[in-house]
């Protein structure tokens, strides 16, 4: 295996998204209005109830908040799904199919270079929030904690990446996949834990989001950090996670091989 | 005038006919606005399950005024959300010389070449919703109030188009504006949110003047359903904010219009 050419397209791909720092700058700067929206919304609440929620206050909300803001800079995947879609739709990848390189690890890296620089970029806005809220962020007590947060995150994130990935593959049944990827983000939004999060949800519930794999995308690793999963607990959620993370790259790769198989290169 | 109208009517109908062509896609779009509406009606049963009112606002009122955004926001992306979001594309490529050639105002071509039927039913979906919210309450609107709601949603409307054109016109000095696109969504998830929960601040003022999200669904929502509350201040500051992002939106594009050098050609 040779990695030089990996670690070539890890730097194209850094020079490539360092003409977007601008697009990334704002856009973390517009992403922080909903968050500040989020924070007076939940201070109202807790003001109305005079007390805590499913073993929240105001604070450990912020602290929620504040992590799911930081893992989804870090992790979410922002324009892969589309970029892979708009290639196999204009017939670009024939000249990948050519080169000696496996289209799913250059996008392993093209997410990966893309994610690093991101986060570089957003680091200063997330930095002047994290001070002004300072007051309620809790680092982990126990050092293991740091482990387990830094597992499930990578697993989210390669588990993030494979289910946009497999989403983009429709691209070569389907030309137009937009409808299909907002179908996605919604259930993504709502049950990632983006919102709110999932544990204040009614216990009918809760048994869904246990195996939910958008619970293990965001919510799961911001649970760990909280330190609110522990123990077995913490066990069986990694593994559930792993679980998860196979499940979408066997899809990647099996929605890949069917696709090139039918792949006409259009326009190519 | 005239002109315009009737150029208007002919994109209307182009549009209808192509999007006529992709049925299941048309059904799709409904879906996913109907997962959002879903999703958010979770959130609020959530929430009004442990509380009885957030900053004074009862569940129905909250959903009232989730229902007032989703027919701005529908309506604004029924007649110009394709078309702001593709004009960074336009930029970038150099075709929008094709639409600086028509005799017709540039901003004019530019916002209005394609009209989103699904739209129109999300905005059915989101009247409908405020109508069973109103039953409720057990409010019933005067004439003069529905009258203010449909001016307010006019005005918000044109808030809601002159941020998203703002936005998109920043794509003449940022290659790829995508990012800019996001920004809309992002700086109008407050507009969901009851306007007393923001304490009195440089944010409150900023989003209620110059940015005015905060008063696009909030003045329409409690001019129909708390009449308690006195409109004319909100209805004021709604009016202000629209025109005031629109007359500076309109020169931004002046502006950048007077700077552009054209793509590749």
């Amino acid at each position: 295996m040779n990695f030089a050419k990996y670690v070539k397209v890890f730097d194209i791909g850094l020079q490539n998204t360092f003409v977007y720092r601008w697009n990334f700058l704002l856009r973390s700067v517009f992403g922080i209005v909903p968050l500040i929206g989020a924070v007076f919304f939940w201070k109202a609440i807790f003001q109305s109830k005079g007390g805590g929620i499913n073993g929240y206050d105001y604070s450990s909300m912020i602290f929620y908040l504040m992590i799911t803001v930081f893992l989804e800079n870090l992790i979410t995947p922002t324009e892969d799904e589309w970029q892979i879609a708009a290639e196999i739709r204009d017939g670009k990848i024939s000249s990948y199919l050519t080169k000696p390189m496996n289209y799913l690890g250059y996008r392993i890296v093209l997410f990966l270079s893309y994610r690093l620089l991101y986060i570089a970029v957003v680091l200063v806005p997330i930095i002047v929030l994290a001070w002004i809220f300072r007051d309620h962020l809790r680092m982990p007590e126990h050092a293991i904690t740091w482990l387990a947060f830094a597992l499930s995150t990578a697993m989210a994130a390669f588990l993030q990446f494979f289910i946009a990935y497999a989403l983009a593959m429709i691209a070569f049944w389907v030309l137009e996949i937009s409808t299909i990827v907002f179908i996605l983000y919604s259930f993504e939004f709502f049950l990632s834990g983006h919102v709110f999060p999932l544990d204040i949800m009614p216990a009918w519930l809760q048994g869904f989001i246990h195996w939910s794999p958008f619970t293990y995308e965001l919510f799961f690793p911001a649970q760990v950090f909280m330190e609110r999963v522990q123990g077995a607990d913490l066990a069986k959620g990694l593994a559930i996670e792993a679980g998860w993370l196979l499940l979408a790259w066997l899809s990647a790769r099996v929605l890949w091989a069917k696709g090139v198989r039918k792949y006409q290169a259009v326009g190519g | 005038m005239s002109r315009y109208l009737e150029i208007y009517w002919l994109m209307i109908r182009n549009s209808l006919i192509r999007e006529m062509n992709f049925k299941a896609n048309f059904l799709l779009w409904i879906i996913v606005e109907f997962l959002w509406f879903v999703g958010q009606m979770v959130f609020l049963e959530v929430i009004y399950a442990q509380v009885n009112n957030v900053a004074g606002w009862s569940k129905w009122e909250c959903v009232l005024l989730i229902g007032t955004h989703q027919i701005t926001s529908q309506i604004f992306q029924a007649f110009f959300y394709v078309n702001l979001a593709e004009l960074p594309e336009l930029v970038r490529t150099g075709r929008l010389d094709l639409m600086l050639l028509l005799p017709v105002d540039a901003q004019f071509a530019v916002s209005t070449r394609k009209f989103g039927m699904d739209n129109i039913i999300n905005v059915l979906v989101g009247v409908g919703v405020v109508v069973f919210c109103l039953a409720k309450l057990h409010v019933v609107p005067t004439a003069l109030q529905i009258a203010l709601y449909i001016v307010a949603i006019g005005f918000g409307v044109a808030i809601h188009y002159a941020v998203l054109f703002g936005l998109a016109t920043a794509a003449f000095w940022i290659v790829r504006a995508q990012g800019l696109i996001y920004g809309y969504f992002n700086v109008f998830n407050i507009a969901r949110i009851p306007e007393s929960v923001f304490p009195y601040s440089l944010f409150k003022i900023i989003f209620t003047y110059f940015l005015p999200v905060i008063v696009v669904a909030n003045v329409p929502a409690i001019t129909l359903a708390r009449s308690f509350q006195q409109p004319w201040t909100g209805l004021a500051q709604l009016a202000f904010g629209a025109v005031f992002i629109v007359a500076i939106t309109r020169g931004f594009w002046r502006f950048a219009l007077r700077r552009y050098s054209s793509a590749s050609s």
